[in-house]
């Protein structure tokens, strides 16, 4: 209200055109007048609307209509960036090197010393078996680590406690929830299927980490298809089945003791490695499932890792908990 | 001009991969969903993976895996390209579960998957 009476005094002195400096003094009985509610000075009020600085009305104008201006702009921008990025791309595309030449210049030495060597120094056959996990094994090391956090942070994000799970997200096969009003208790087809199926996952998940070092295959890809029989199990069975062999403590004790086994032998690698020490591994028969040294327990450390934390995303998107 | 389109078609499977990129570049920015957002990520993880596998192929020569002990490096194709693959496969699992976690949490928060009215729903909190 004491502007209100501030800009009366100023839209007076403009009308006027008078410019001596008492009429920017409202004196006592003015300034009651102006301070009072009348239809006069609501005008007043109302009027101070458009004496706002062009910052202060651009905000009010963007509040009200910005979103659909900003909406057609980003649009308009947005295609735009893409356009351009596909475009400068493809012209990147256009000029490198034919696709598949060998004279390329990816295929330097070290291609060829990964491919040459690692039969003699990994004792693996599958020379990217050899590469991943003894080569750049710091890489891998690395690797499994943002698999642990995320599945970690996973964890913090979506953990459910006991009691808020019988009410939230948690599904009780004996007491359905909402979300389990719309599916089928006992799907007959899924639990045949899964019965045939989960034993064939498990075996070939097995056979690809141990293999890893012979054929393509290793820890990541055998562990994901070790994961998915987990996984096919407690959609077949309910989540009560998994939880008998596979709880909370089981989960954590395999992914920690896992990922720490393979953190020492990575540990025990590198530093030998660093210091130029024989690191007495005997690296076995080149093409057996006994080969490639210390790449074999690596590649079942991996692959236990993985498989708990493809079952771990799952159950934590399912029912918030393992 | 002629030349550069010729050098497209060769380029085949890295001109699929950038366009591939690119869909899920364009998806990013244009859906306000954002489970639409994340399956365009995963859309450009695909395409650098393309990239990644098709930069590391040779014409006519084997999987790198040495077979009758012949260690004869012209005769395998590139490993290095394959493992850089398999480590952007994990990390993309990972960010995509990170992702569908955060989504997960902010649909209990605000009831939308629309990432304006989250945001504005966010900021109507905060004030």
């Amino acid at each position: 209200m004491k502007s209100n009476g501030l800009l009366a005094a100023l839209v007076r002195f403009a009308e006027s055109g008078n410019f001596r400096e008492e009429n920017f003094t409202l004196p006592p009985a003015e300034k009651a007048r102006l301070d009072t509610d009348t239809p006069e000075n609501r005008w007043l009020a109302s009027a101070q609307h458009s004496e706002k600085p062009v910052s202060v009305r651009f905000a009010a104008w963007f509040s009200k209509k910005g979103m659909e201006v900003f909406d057609t702009l980003y649009r308009i921008i947005s295609v735009f960036i893409c356009c351009t990025l596909i475009g400068v791309l493809l012209s990147v595309v256009a000029f490198l090197p034919p696709f598949g030449s060998a004279g390329n210049p990816t295929v330097n030495e070290v291609v060829e010393r990964y491919v040459s060597r690692a039969i003699d120094e990994t004792g693996t056959t599958n020379a990217v078996a050899g590469m991943i996990s003894a080569y750049r094994g710091f890489d891998t090391l690395g690797e499994a680590h943002v698999l642990f956090v995320a599945a970690c942070s996973v964890i913090v994000l979506l953990r459910v406690d006991a009691d808020a799970r019988k009410k939230g997200r948690f599904i009780d096969l004996e007491h359905p929830g909402e979300d389990m009003d719309y599916e089928p208790n006992s799907d007959l087809v899924l639990r045949k299927a899964a019965k045939l199926l989960v034993p064939l996952a498990f075996i070939f998940g097995l056979y690809v980490i141990l293999n890893g070092t012979s054929s393509p295959g290793g820890g990541f890809s055998g562990g994901a298809l070790m994961g998915s029989g987990l996984i096919l199990t407690s959609v077949a069975f309910g989540f009560r089945r998994t939880e008998r062999f596979f709880g909370d403590e089981m989960y954590h004790l395999v992914k920690t003791a896992c990922l720490t086994a393979y953190a020492l032998l990575m540990a025990y690698f590198i530093y030998m490695g660093a210091n130029g020490f024989d690191d007495h591994v005997w690296l076995g028969i080149p093409g057996t499932i006994l080969s490639g040294g210390l790449i074999l327990p690596i590649n079942i450390a991996v692959g236990f890792e993985v498989a708990c934390t493809m079952y771990c995303f799952y159950a934590l998107f399912r029912k918030g908990g393992l | 001009m002629a030349e550069h389109l010729r050098g497209l078609f060769i380029n085949y499977y890295e001109t699929a991969a950038v366009i591939l990129f690119g869909i899920g570049f364009t998806t990013l920015l244009m859906h306000r969903n954002l489970l639409k957002k994340i399956i365009g990520f995963n859309f450009m993880d695909s395409g650098i993976y393309l990239y990644l596998a098709a930069k590391g192929y040779i014409a006519g020569r084997l999987a790198p895996i040495v077979a009758e002990g012949r260690t004869d490096p012209a005769r395998y194709i590139n490993p290095i390209p394959t493992g850089l693959v398999l480590t952007g496969i994990v990390v993309s699992v990972s960010v995509t579960a990170f992702l569908l976690a955060l989504t997960c949490r902010l649909y209990d928060r605000f009831h939308t998957l629309d990432m304006d009215e989250i945001t504005r729903l966010a900021r109507k909190e905060r004030v």
